[in-house]
Order: C-alpha cells, then sequence, then structure tokens
C-alpha cells in the first residue's frame, strides 16, 4: 500500500495539471519552472509561486482600492500595477492571469472604467482559481513528502 | 231564382264583354313572374337531359326510345307541359280576379243610378213608364240600370222642353239617337279588341312552340355550362354498354365507344375497379360516388371523380346507369401532397421534440456530470487532508487498538479517494476530455511491476504469475499508464474475488480481431498519430481461480456501481466502478474487454488491444529516456524474461497485520534513506515534467515543442527525474523480492547506489565545467523591478552556472554599472522611476563621454555618482540586453534606437538566456 499510496498521489497530481494546462491555467513557464527546481533549491517552485502570490494579493489589493476611488483618474498607475502583474504572471506560466490582465491593460490604457472594473473582477476570480489549483497541488506534494517521510523513519501501514 | 239566374247569366256576359278592358300590364306581370320561375324549375331539370352536341356521340336512333322509356327521359317533357299548366292556371287565376273587380264596379254603379233615379224622381217627378205590375217594376229598373252601366260616362239627358210636348219627344230622340251611335261604336271596338285578343290566344295557346323554345333556352345553357368543364358523361345499359357519351376532349370516335363496356374500350389500371363500381352501383339501385384512377395507354395516370346512378324505366325496372366523371388528377395530386407535407411535419415535429428532449437530457447529463467532477475535486481537497494526517499519525506511536481504528480510517479515507478518482476518471473518459498518451513502454516490466506492486499488499496465500509468450515485442506505443491502471484494476479485482490458488496474466499477440476490422477508419486514424510503426495487437488475460462469476450477472458486470451481487459488494467492498472505467479505457484505446466465468472456478478478464511497435529508430532515440526503468542493465533477461512468479512467502506475517510487517521492511529500509529528499525534488520535477510536456503537445503545436525537448536533452534535471522514477520503481520490486530472497533486495541496493554514482559524477562534471568559467566568470546585472521575475532569471542563471548582480530600476543599474564592470546588462524596459529605455541611453552617453552630466541632468542623485566618478572605467561598449514584453510601447526598433544590442522577449526562458549569453560572453 505504501507505494500504491505515492503512485496514486502521483496520478492526483498528474491529472490536476493535465486539467490546468488542459484549461489554459498554466502553460510551458510552469514547467520551465519546475525544471529550475535541484537539490540546491528543492523548494524553488514552491517559493516562487508563493512569492507570486504575496505580491499579486497586494498588486490586486491595491488595484481594487484605485479603481473603487470615485475620484480616481491615475490610469497609469494602474497600468504600472498591471504590468508588474502581467510580468511575473508570465513568468510562472499562469496564462490565464496573465491573458486577463493584458486585456485589463488595455482597457485601462483606454481610461475605460468600466472595463477596468470588470478585467478586475475577472482578473481575481483568476487568480483565486490558480491559487485554489496551486494549494491542491502543493497539499497533495506535501503529503508525498510526508509519506516518504514515514517510509524513512520505517512506519507506515502495511 | 230568376233573379240568381240572371246574375249567372250577367257574370258571364261580362266575362265577355269587359275582357277587353283587363289592363294591358297584367299580362307582362304575369309572364315576369314566369321568367323568374323558370330557370329555376329549368336547373333542376337540366341535369337530366342530354343535348345532342358536337362532342356528344349517342346513339340517335335509341335515344327517343330512352327518353320515352325512362323516367329521366319523360320527365323533361312533363316538366315543360307542367310549366305551361302553370302559365294557364296563372292566366285563370288573373281573369278570375279581374272579373272580381268588375262586379264589384257595376255593383257600386247600380247603387249609384238608383240614387240618381230616387232624386230625378223626387225633383223632377217624372213621370216614369210605370210599370203597370209591381213585380215587373224591378225587372224593368234592372234593365234600365243596366243600360246606364254600359255608358261610360252615364250623364242624365238633359232635356230642356216641357214633358210630353213635341220639343220634348223631339229632343228625346235625339238624345237617344247619339247615345246609340256611341253604343254601336262601342261595340265595333269591343269586337275588334275580342279579335285582337283571340290572336292573341292563338299565339300563347301553342305550347309545343313555347316548349321548343324552352329546349332551345336549356340547350344553350348547358352548351355554355360544359363547354369547358372536364367532364365525361354518359349513360350506359344493363350491361354498361355505352348508348351515349359526352366527352369535351374525345380521343375516340363513336364506334370504337358506342356499344361497348369500359372493359373493351380500355386496358390499365381503374378501368376493371369502375366497371365493378358501376356494376355495384346497379346492382344495389343507389347513387354514389368514387375516386378512381386509371392508368391507360389513351390518357396516362388520372384520377376520376366518378358518379353513377342507376337508370329506371317506367315499370321501375333497372336499365342501365347515368355516369359522369371529373377529372381530378390534379386535385389529387395536391391533395397527396398536403398530406404528405403535413405528415412530414408531423414527423419532423416529432423528431424536433425527441432531439429537444435528447439535448435537454444531454445537457442535464453533462451538467450533472460537470458538476460531479467538481464536486470530486472539491471533496478531494479536504479528504486528502484527512486522509494525509491519518497517516502521518500512524507513523507516531500508537498501540495496538489505535492502529487498528487509525487502519481502518485510513483504509476508509482511501476508498472514497479511490472512489472520487473513478468518478474523475470516469467522466472524463465520457465526456471525451482524456486524452491518451502515445509512449513507448515494455510491456513484460509493466506485467512485472503490476504483478510486483499487487504482490506487494498481498494478504493471501495467492500464487501470482505472468506469462508472456515471446513473439510479444520487447517494446510497443501506447499509453502505458492506462494499460497500468487497467491491469491493475483487474489485478486486483482478481485477487479480491480469489482466496487460494492463483491469479495472473497472460500476453500474446493475436491477429487483427473482426471488430478492429469493422473500426478500420478508427485504426487509420490512429495510424495518424505521426509514428510510422506497424500495429500488433496484443490479447491480455488476467486469469484467476476465485468464486467466479454466475452467468446472470455477465451482463450488467461492466455497468457504473454495480457489483455481482450485493452480497458480494457487503463481502467484498469496492467502488463498483473499476470494472466500468477498464471498459471505458479500453475501449477509449480502440480495443474489447470481454470476460468468461465459471462459478467456484474463476474468472478470465480478456482485453484486445492495438499497439505500436517501435521502430529501431525510435528506439536507439529515447535510450536514454528510459534507461531509468531499467533494471536490465544489471537484470539484463528482464526485457526478454517471459514469465515471473510471485509468491507470498509468510503468510502468518500478512494475516497479522501492522506492527509485525514493520520489520519485514526493514531491509528496504537501507536503500531508501539514501535519497529520500531527492525523491521528493525528483517528483516535482518529474512526473509533472513527463505529462505536461506530453499534455503541450498535444494542446499546442509547433516551437513549443522543440523548445521543451531542446531543455530535456540539456538540463540535468531530467536526470533526477528518472532516478526518482527508478528508486520508486525499484521500491516495490525490493518489496516483494526481499521476501523472497534477501540477496535480491541488496543487489537492488548495490543498483541504487551505482546510479546515483553515475548521476552524481555527471553533476561533478557540470560542475568542474562551470568552475571553469569561473576562471574567467562573466559579470552580470539584471535590470528588472519584478521580484518573480528576478527569482526565475536568478534561477535560471544558476543553471546556467553563473550568478548575477540585481538591479531594480534605471536608476540603482546606473548606480551599479557606475561601481563596477559588467560584462553583460539584461535590462528590463518597463521599470518605474527610471525605465530601461532612459537607462540604457544615460549608459551609452557616459560611455560616450565618460561622465555621468546626462544621468545627473536627468536626475540621477548627484552624489552617488559624483563620488563614485573617480574610478573611470573602460569605455568598451557594455552590451545591453532588452527584456521586453512585447508590447506596443516596447517595440524592438526603440529598443535599438536607445542603444540596446538585441532584446529577450519576455517571459524569459532558459533557452532564449543561454543563446543571449551564448551570444554576448565570450
Amino acid at each position: 500500500m505504501l507505494g500504491l499510496g505515492v503512485d496514486r498521489l502521483q496520478a492526483d497530481i498528474n491529472r490536476l495539471l493535465a486539467s490546468l494546462f488542459h484549461q489554459g491555467v498554466l502553460d510551458e513557464h510552469f514547467l520551465q519552472l519546475q525544471q529550475l527546481q535541484d537539490e540546491t533549491s528543492p523548494n524553488f517552485v514552491y517559493d516562487v509561486i508563493n512569492i507570486y502570490f504575496d505580491e499579486s494579493e497586494k498588486l490586486l489589493r491595491n488595484l481594487r482600492l484605485l479603481l473603487m476611488d470615485r475620484e480616481f483618474s491615475d490610469y497609469k498607475k494602474i497600468g504600472l500595477h498591471l504590468n508588474q502583474l502581467v510580468g511575473s504572471s508570465s513568468s510562472i506560466g499562469a496564462r490565464r492571469v496573465r491573458n486577463v490582465c493584458v486585456a485589463f491593460r488595455s482597457a485601462s490604457e483606454l481610461s475605460n472604467r468600466p472595463g477596468c472594473l470588470r478585467g478586475l473582477e475577472v482578473a481575481e476570480h483568476e487568480y483565486h482559481y490558480l491559487k485554489n489549483m496551486m494549494h491542491e497541488l502543493f497539499q497533495v506534494l506535501s503529503f508525498i513528502l510526508l509519506l516518504h517521510m514515514r517510509i524513512k523513519l520505517g512506519y507506515g501501514r502495511q | 231564382m230568376v233573379c240568381e239566374m240572371e246574375t249567372d247569366q250577367i257574370e258571364e256576359m261580362d266575362v265577355e264583354v269587359l275582357s277587353s278592358m283587363w289592363p294591358e300590364d297584367v299580362g307582362t306581370e304575369a309572364d315576369k313572374q314566369f321568367n323568374v320561375e323558370k330557370p329555376a324549375g329549368d336547373l333542376d331539370t337540366l341535369k337530366e337531359v342530354t343535348i345532342e352536341e358536337k362532342p356528344t356521340i349517342a346513339d340517335l336512333t335509341r335515344l327517343p326510345d330512352l327518353l320515352n322509356s325512362t323516367h329521366q327521359g319523360t320527365s323533361q317533357l312533363t316538366n315543360l307541359v307542367k310549366q305551361w299548366e302553370y302559365m294557364q292556371d296563372n292566366a285563370v287565376r288573373l281573369l278570375r280576379e279581374e272579373l272580381k273587380n268588375l262586379n264589384r264596379q257595376r255593383e257600386e254603379a247600380e247603387a249609384k243610378e238608383l240614387k240618381i233615379i230616387e232624386d230625378y224622381k223626387f225633383e223632377s217627378n217624372e213621370p216614369e213608364n210605370v210599370p203597370v205590375l209591381d213585380e215587373t217594376s224591378d225587372l224593368f229598373r234592372k234593365f234600365r240600370q243596366k243600360k246606364r252601366d254600359a255608358l261610360i260616362d252615364s250623364k242624365k239627358i238633359e232635356i230642356d222642353e216641357e214633358f210630353d210636348t213635341v220639343a220634348y219627344w223631339k229632343q228625346k230622340a235625339l238624345s237617344l239617337e247619339k247615345m246609340l251611335e256611341a253604343s254601336t261604336e262601342r261595340e265595333r271596338r269591343l269586337v275588334e279588341k275580342l279579335h285582337e285578343s283571340l290572336k292573341t290566344m292563338e299565339s300563347h295557346a301553342a305550347p309545343v312552340q313555347e316548349l321548343t323554345q324552352n329546349l332551345k333556352r336549356a340547350e344553350g345553357f348547358l352548351h355554355f355550362i360544359l363547354q369547358n368543364a372536364p367532364i365525361v358523361m354518359g349513360h350506359q345499359d344493363k350491361d354498361l354498354r355505352y348508348l351515349f357519351i359526352y366527352n369535351k376532349y374525345p380521343s375516340l370516335r363513336e364506334q370504337d365507344i358506342l356499344g361497348k363496356t369500359d372493359v373493351e374500350i380500355f386496358h390499365g389500371g381503374g378501368v376493371k375497379e369502375s366497371e365493378d363500381f358501376k356494376r355495384e352501383v346497379l346492382e344495389k339501385g343507389k347513387a354514389s360516388k368514387r375516386e378512381i384512377t386509371f392508368t391507360t395507354d389513351l390518357f396516362g395516370s388520372k384520377t376520376f371523380l366518378i358518379y353513377v346512378e342507376p337508370v329506371y324505366n317506367k315499370a321501375g325496372e333497372k336499365i342501365g346507369i347515368n355516369y359522369m366523371g371529373m377529372e381530378v388528377t390534379d386535385q389529387v395530386v395536391k391533395r397527396e401532397k398536403m398530406a404528405k407535407l403535413r405528415e412530414d411535419n408531423a414527423v419532423r415535429k416529432a423528431m424536433e421534440s425527441e432531439l429537444n428532449k435528447t439535448i435537454h437530457i444531454t445537457e442535464e447529463t453533462m451538467r450533472a456530470k460537470q458538476m460531479l467532477a467538481t464536486m470530486s475535486h472539491e471533496i478531494r481537497s479536504p479528504l486528502s487532508g484527512v486522509v494525509g494526517m491519518a497517516e502521518i499519525l500512524s507513523t507516531t506511536k500508537l498501540d495496538k487498538e489505535q492502529r487498528q481504528l487509525l487502519n481502518v480510517m485510513i483504509s476508509s479515507g482511501d476508498l472514497v479517494l479511490q472512489l472520487i478518482n473513478d468518478i474523475l476518471d470516469l467522466s472524463k473518459v465520457e465526456s471525451g476530455v482524456m486524452k491518451l498518451e502515445a509512449t513507448k513502454f515494455r510491456p513484460r516490466e509493466v506485467v512485472k511491476h503490476v504483478l510486483q506492486t499487487a504482490a506487494a499488499s498481498l494478504k493471501k496465500s495467492l500464487t501470482l504469475e505472468g506469462n508472456i509468450t515471446d513473439d510479444v515485442p520487447i517494446e510497443v506505443v501506447g499509453d502505458v499508464l492506462r494499460i497500468r491502471q487497467i491491469l491493475t484494476n483487474l489485478i486486483s479485482n482478481a485477487i479480491k474475488f480469489t482466496h487460494d490458488g492463483h491469479v495472473g496474466i497472460k500476453l500474446q499477440v493475436i491477429s487483427e480481431p473482426s471488430f478492429a476490422r469493422d473500426n478500420a477508419l478508427n485504426a487509420d486514424a490512429e495510424v495518424d498519430n505521426g509514428l510510422t510503426e506497424t500495429s500488433v495487437w496484443i490479447r491480455c488475460d488476467v486469469y484467476d481461480t476465485g468464486i467466479g462469476i454466475p452467468e446472470n450477472a455477465l451482463p450488467c458486470l461492466f455497468k457504473k456501481y454495480m457489483q455481482a451481487s450485493a452480497d458480494h459488494a457487503r463481502k467484498y467492498g469496492g467502488t463498483g466502478l473499476g470494472l466500468a472505467i477498464c471498459k471505458q479505457l479500453v475501449e477509449l484505446m480502440g480495443g474489447q474487454l470481454t470476460v468468461t466465468s465459471r462459478v467456484n472456478e474463476g474468472s478470465t478478464f480478456t482485453f484486445i488491444l492495438p499497439y505500436k511497435v517501435a521502430t529501431s529508430d525510435d528506439y536507439s532515440d529515447d535510450q536514454d529516456e528510459f534507461s531509468d526503468m531499467t533494471d536490465h542493465q544489471s537484470e539484463p533477461d528482464d526485457t526478454t524474461e517471459g514469465y515471473f512468479q510471485f509468491k507470498p512467502l509468510l503468510g502468518s506475517i500478512y494475516s497479522n497485520g501492522g506492527p509485525a510487517i514493520s520489520n519485514g521492511f526493514l531491509p528496504h529500509k537501507v536503500m531508501l534513506t539514501t535519497s529520500p529528499i531527492k525523491l521528493i525534488n525528483g517528483f516535482v520535477a518529474d512526473p509533472s515534467n513527463n505529462t505536461g510536456q506530453s499534455e503541450i503537445v498535444q494542446v499546442e503545436n509547433g516551437g513549443y515543442v522543440d523548445e521543451t525537448k531542446l531543455e530535456t536533452s540539456s538540463g540535468h534535471c531530467p536526470e533526477s527525474a528518472h532516478q526518482y522514477e527508478n528508486g520508486n520503481g525499484r521500491c516495490f520490486s525490493k518489496e516483494s523480492e526481499s521476501c523472497s530472497s534477501s540477496q535480491a533486495s541488496s543487489e537492488g541496493g548495490t543498483l541504487e547506489m551505482e546510479s546515483e554514482l553515475t548521476v552524481s559524477s555527471q553533476r561533478e562534471e557540470e560542475k568542474a565545467e562551470t568552475n571553469l568559467k569561473e576562471t574567467s566568470k562573466p559579470k552580470i546585472l539584471l535590470v528588472e523591478d519584478n521580484k518573480i521575475n528576478i527569482m526565475v532569471a536568478k534561477s535560471m542563471m544558476k543553471q546556467l552556472g553563473h550568478t548575477m548582480d540585481i538591479a531594480n530600476n534605471g536608476v540603482e543599474a546606473i548606480n551599479a554599472i557606475n561601481r563596477s564592470s559588467y560584462d553583460l546588462v539584461l535590462m528590463d524596459v518597463c521599470m518605474p522611476v527610471l525605465d530601461g529605455l532612459k537607462a540604457t541611453r544615460l549608459i551609452r552617453s557616459y560611455e560616450e563621454s565618460g561622465n555621468w552630466n546626462a544621468a545627473i541632468e536627468a536626475g540621477v542623485d548627484k552624489d552617488i555618482l559624483e563620488n563614485e566618478q573617480v574610478c573611470v572605467r573602460s569605455t568598451n561598449r557594455l552590451p545591453i540586453i532588452a527584456m521586453t514584453a512585447n508590447t506596443l510601447a516596447e517595440s524592438s526598433e526603440e529598443c535599438y534606437a536607445n542603444g540596446m544590442d538585441s532584446f529577450i522577449s519576455k517571459p524569459v526562458t532558459l533557452q532564449k538566456l543561454r543563446e543571449c549569453l551564448q551570444q554576448y560572453l565570450h
């Protein structure tokens, strides 16, 4: 059962990733990210993604604050924020978030407030979806880690 | 009595005398009345009148006979006579009325005369010719009265002379003479009128003439109506021989028709039917209508509406039929078309509603499935939390009871997880989302692996065996994951229902099965995948000596959530989805899954699948990719070995459960401890890499494929990935083999060491390489404001064996360049404070002028620059590579215009970075 458990979790991850790729949530840059991970930086993917979430959350919060302000007119600032978001999203391969942000950015370039608001909605939605998926992914990964620890310790159910 | 006689007499007289006084218009009035009524009366009769016209072909000698002998024939004449009689009646009635009128007038006049006489008597005292006898006086008076009546203006005779003088008498005689004259004149006129009247009477009195006239009119009317009507009329005798026929468009001559029957005249469809119909009418004596379609050589296919009525003679005997036909072909065609349209419409409507229903159901199902899939995902996350924690809990110190409870908990959790995964798989297959991957694999290894895995968790004293015939290729192409899933499923199923004996897998090559030939098209599509291999069909039997499956349970065996019986479900557990998934997977891959079974003897599940045989070229290509899987370097016979057997050694240990077993696992603890961390690292990189890669290949086309391939071949992460897979795979083999022979485990251990060694040596080589480079280690500056991008770029640089400094914006970059020398600058274009383009311009201006004046003018911190400016640097042109996001604002022209040497489009990939470094660092 030991091996089976790992096998299955592994299959879970494959399944999850496959579906994320299918849906276009992720793209090849995510794979690239995984390839960058080696024994010298064992938690590279995890770390990068976590920082990405921290940063993006801040950016989205700022964007919301900016857009919610009635007097607001600083579309340039919005553009800067979005540049950040687009840049980091494309780096980690969060394709859908990136695409949504690009659309959002073009709305901001046209000073299209309703467009911006909608862009924000969609971006937030995509962001949260990605976050949930990643959360699941890392959760399964951590189980695998725990299982290996257990194997290492020699305990375990049959 | 005398009186009565007189009145009669007078009346008679009146009629004769007064006839001349009929108002002139009375007669015409009667005529009008007649005229109005006549056509109405005619209409009914016309139908029965047959008129000899040009198109009519009639037997002239027999027609009068017929007319005289039949009711129909005589009725026309009768009608005309009746009309005449009615006319005369009318005249009589009118005369009577006039008579009454005149009588009344006469009575009035008499009354008037009486009064005048009385007046005269009284006034003039004129002696009357006084009757001697009282009785006669009245008579006398009557005569006088009558005489006076005859005068229209009965005026009194005025005589001026003395009564009873000569003059008086003279005068009286004169006036009487005048009156006589007038009377004579009137009489003459009356005689004239009488003559006249007699003449007209004569002309009216000729009914034959009138009848003829009427007949002519009816004839004209009929002709007018029937001229263009598509009607055929005729009369046939008892034997249904035509006596006469009217046909607007005759196509036969007289002699061809008369005296013959329908059957004799025409041939073809409908003729017999009409003949029968006529006969039927004749027999029943009841007129009726019918629609008959004729298909004759004469006039093609035409439909006639036929009216047939029997004809009787005066004695009431049937003598034949009248027949009338109207061509209704067009109407019938239209009607039929309409009916057909209506029918089509109804059918289409029914189909539409059926389709709608289906669509609705499908939508519902899809939604339900989607829902199920979503739910399953949602459920799985927390559940894996529960199971994971429970598993971790099981690694802590627990007493026996706690451990048992925990085991139950974990296995229940596992079951639910398995169920959810099954559901997800199933909905994936059903919704068509599931894509098959074509990877090379070795069937023998797969079988062995599956058996090993099964043996590892075996709790019964069963023999697991694998038997592969020699003709099975060493390597084939297929979706190994799915095939393994099927095999594992079937094997665990077999083990579940088998208490002792053996369970096994048998592989053999077979010729193309019949069902595949039917689906030749599908097969073609598969061949098109781009791999040019020959196909081979492999039959795989998974057999057991278990409880078997009763025959009646076989049909629903592959149905979802079904188990052979409720009893079994309780006894053996399971989700009931396993076989359904296997079947669907096999069918998805173009194969077939069947089962044969005997109760208490065992079951055999057989699936036949097509595989492609890898060509030798491909084989060598992928050699290294699969080298990991290959224990065969040390166990060379593994690739061709056709028989495996796994037996549980110590039944007691397996039946004891938990803690005792942990000892049994001790041996390979050693092996696993060697690189637990690496396993995890490797994992992260590996499976996602593998699957992700193939996923992408399916989703995207073109460039990307090469890219990843390049990267895989160049980077060393794949090695670590394989290493993991290797370790993992061996983990099972060791588990089982260690049970049978301790030697095997040690052998595995050394093996592991070996591969570990080779990999680490590879790494060292690389390291040496980078060290070598470090002697002239290039200094790289990354100017980038995005944390993530910095992390990623840094990591890439590390992989490429470089380190670099970071500047967060243009100002920092200028400061850094001012401070130390760099061999390469990677410059983000879009940055806060000072963007990449401006920063580059400032750097270029510094290179040319040797001072930072431009930068100071642009607002970069003066002090810092001035302080640092002491150390003037080489004026070599510094390569600056732009990193653009390919937006409009960041065009490549602009980069070049601002003094940049090249650009990399973002997001940066390892490949792009490597190429860039190769170009600018020597």
